[in-house]
């Protein structure tokens, strides 16, 4: 599915069509499905979940913790971009997600007379790649203003199968 | 002097050069016409002689011309006068403008250096550069990319460089350097991408590197004797910082030196202190970590430290020890003393004699302090010079994926390098703060090179029950450790200030005014908005007679990050979110200096 979703993308982009658009055209919030503690999009995006009560899956939660230690020193607190770097809960919603994926872990330079920003590749950071969806989760419910500034309030815990995940991709 | 001549001639022959390099400096730095240095004089007093513009005529002021940088990033620093020239900085790319005030600022000569863009994304906190520094007809400029580069100061070729560091490894430089004898002395940046930091000296006329000491390590990387090295007094021993650490962590352990250099020609020693350790979560690296957050004194000529005091022993909360040390001679119990005062991010303000390092008064320069209950001063006492952390706001007492909330101040400290002034008459010191708490959560992190190497959560707020800005100016006593007045800021004071025999102390705030206060009273005298926020240094000089003030607008750096967005304390939810205006509301980008003169 993923593998047909980056085609679909590839597919849209030659055609001329805008990333930001195709994102419109799908529903890339709404959780359709969850399983062992995530949740996804009808397209098996990462998204996220927020209870009636607030309680935010933990994606979300571990999202909001591991962006403000990698992330906000440039990207400014909660999203919301820096007087350098653009607001990235903004950008969770405009692109696509594999798009996404891509810029963190390879970068992208935008250097001529007027600009000067450079993201840097996150590829090989462990902190960062082990918890790319928990961050790209966050952003999207940040953008999606499904949960508000500040620390979540509520959360659910963390499934076993996402305790070994992280331990697996951090070599512990 | 004259026991140096008896030794070889080789040595004596340095030794002299040094000196006369040394006085040729300083004979810059006491015409108060000129700006030769970021820190104004080697003392780092940011105080000018000159009294034109002075309190009784400066609400007269008015704009006598400006110039745009053309960058759009943070501006730090300010620019230096010598003679008929003025040099303008920028953030990176770090151009160099040589503006021509005796020829109604034609660009004499531009400096753009070539630097891979690839370092602006290892650089925290925006790409700032604090400024060039001049000496023996050359002005120097540190790169971001850790490139020094000596320029000819009529012409702008380029006569040496070296590589400091590599930014591959997250080595990057956002400071000014420091002239000094035959010497150019340069610190690093990278604290949060695991740098072992350290200060090194280079040849003025060749970039030679005549001395490196690191902040962390064995003796011989660190530059310490072990009999002769002293803390509080009493020799380090060996192996004082290995002893420190767990295993190897001090080879990533951080203590950068990004800060200011201050130098006393008379003791031969120059002062600057250290970053924090890395990582941010206290529970990976037991032990005090020195010498991170460390005020050093070091021999000029040979780096061997004299002494060294460690403020934060084992940080817990990133409180980075660089900023600025100000030496005055003052009278302390009826005895003339030669000083050292330090405004340190922790929320202390420190004075010391600066020639034995003798702690003599440590206070709180903002009463929201609150992770420590203060400093042992007892020299008998096992504990004497640390301070006393209350358990609730200890980080590493909470753990790791603990949230510790309410801590005063936030990790940019209640200063940061934004440099603080001094006014010899009032003896008064008139500082830049911020008046911003945080919540902390630490949690565990592993090393890549060339990668953040953080480690904890944060979110930052103003300080709670108070006026509900983020900032103040104030004027402080360094003999009693009291605050003399306080002037609430709506943000943070990111602006170096200025004292000047006209009695007007000047600094910017965030919004982009230029203030100027009454040095005694504190009562404002006049301002002016300018195009950008102000997070540079205020600077004065005199040209064809006439006195100026001149400042760098381009808010950014590390104010720009959250400040952009505004402030909210997290525990106060979504009703506070609109109570503190973001900084976006009354400024933006733009790089420009504006320069201030009295009406024909």
């Amino acid at each position: 599915m993923k593998f047909t979703a980056s085609v679909l993308a590839a597919c849209l982009a030659a055609a001329g069509m805008s990333g930001p658009a195709s994102a419109q055209d799908v529903d890339n919030l709404t959780a359709a499905y969850e399983e062992d503690g995530r949740y996804y999009t009808e397209d098996d995006v990462p998204t996220f979940n927020v209870g009636d009560d607030g309680t935010v899956d933990w994606l979300t939660y571990s999202g909001f913790r591991r962006y403000h230690s990698e992330c906000h020193v440039c990207h400014g607190p909660e999203g919301e971009g820096s007087s350098y770097a653009p607001a990235l809960k903004t950008s969770a919603i405009d692109m696509d997600y594999y798009d996404f994926l891509d810029v963190v872990t390879n970068g992208r330079q935008v250097v001529n007379a007027a600009e000067h920003n450079v993201m840097p590749a996150f590829g090989d950071n462990p902190n960062v790649m082990c918890y790319i969806d928990d961050i790209y989760v966050y952003l999207k419910a940040r953008g999606a203003d499904a949960v508000p500034r500040g620390r979540p309030a509520k959360k659910e815990s963390k499934s076993d199968v996402i305790r070994d995940d992280e331990n697996a991709c951090l070599g512990l | 002097m004259k026991t140096f001549m008896t030794l070889t001639s080789v040595f004596a022959m340095t030794a002299a050069g040094a000196a006369i390099a040394n006085e040729s400096i300083q004979a810059e730095i006491d015409k108060p016409e000129q700006w030769v240095l970021q820190t104004g004089d080697y003392k780092n007093q940011r105080f000018s002689k000159l009294d034109q513009i002075n309190k009784d005529n400066v609400d007269d002021l008015q704009v006598a011309w400006t110039f745009s940088t053309g960058v759009l990033r943070g501006h730090e620093g300010s620019p230096l006068v010598v003679g008929d020239t003025m040099y303008v900085h920028t953030p990176f790319p770090n151009i160099v403008y040589a503006l021509d005030l005796a020829n109604d600022g034609v660009i004499k000569w531009k400096y753009e250096p070539k630097q891979n863009a690839d370092v602006i994304g290892v650089m925290c906190c925006d790409t700032v550069n604090r400024g060039v520094a001049y000496g023996d007809g050359k002005i120097f400029l540190h790169q971001a990319d850790t490139k020094v580069v000596a320029l000819d100061a009529n012409t702008g070729e380029v006569l040496w460089s070296v590589m400091n560091g590599d930014p591959a490894k997250g080595e990057t430089n956002t400071a000014t350097v420091m002239p000094v004898g035959d010497k150019v002395i340069v610190g690093i940046s990278g604290g949060e991408f695991g740098v072992q930091g350290h200060v090194t000296a280079y040849d003025m006329n060749t970039g030679e590197m005549a001395w490196r000491a690191y902040s962390t390590g064995p003796d011989d990387q660190i530059l310490f004797d072990p009999e002769k090295t002293t803390a509080l007094g009493k020799p380090v021993g060996a192996d004082s910082s290995l002893n420190s650490w767990e295993g190897d962590q001090w080879k990533i352990g951080g203590g950068t030196t990004w800060g200011w250099y201050s130098y006393d020609a008379e003791e031969n020693l120059i002062y600057y202190g250290s970053g924090n350790p890395s990582t941010w979560n206290p529970s990976q690296r037991p032990g005090d970590n020195k010498w991170s957050m460390t005020i050093f004194a070091r021999d000029a000529d040979t780096g061997v430290a004299k002494w060294v005091y460690q403020m934060t022993p084992h940080d817990e909360w990133d409180y980075d020890g660089i900023n600025e040390m100000i030496l005055t001679e003052q009278e302390v119990d009826g005895q003339m003393r030669k000083l050292l005062t330090h405004f340190d991010r922790n929320g202390l303000a420190y004075t010391l004699d600066r020639v034995s390092g003798e702690l003599l008064v440590a206070e709180k320069y903002d009463p929201a302090v609150n992770w420590t209950t203060g400093v042992d001063m007892d020299p008998e006492s096992e504990t004497y010079g640390r301070p006393a952390v209350v358990a609730e706001m200890s980080t590493e007492q909470n753990g790791e994926d603990v949230n510790s909330t309410g801590i005063c101040p936030a990790a940019l400290g209640t200063k940061d390098q934004q440099p603080a002034a001094y006014h010899p008459d009032t003896q008064m010191f008139y500082v830049p703060t911020n008046h911003v708490c945080m919540d902390y959560e630490p949690f565990r992190v592993s090393y890549t090179a060339g990668q953040p190497y953080v480690g904890a959560t944060l979110a930052m707020y103003p300080a709670p029950d108070s006026h509900g800005g983020m900032g103040n100016f104030i004027a402080w006593d360094n003999i009693n450790g009291e605050i003399k007045w306080s002037i609430p800021e709506q943000f943070s004071v990111w602006s170096g200030a200025l004292a000047t025999a006209g009695d007007v102390v000047f600094y910017g705030t965030l919004e982009g005014y230029l203030k100027a206060v009454d040095a005694e009273t504190g009562d404002e005298l006049y301002r002016f908005k300018t195009p950008s926020g102000i997070i540079g240094n205020v600077m004065t000089y005199e040209q064809a007679g006439k006195q100026y003030v001149a400042v760098l607008s381009g808010v950014g750096g590390w104010a720009g990050i959250g400040l952009a967005a505004g402030l909210t304390n997290p525990n106060d939810g979504l009703g506070a979110v609109g109570g503190y205006s973001s900084l976006s509301d009354y400024t933006a980008l733009g790089g420009q200096l504006t320069v201030f003169a009295l009406p024909d």
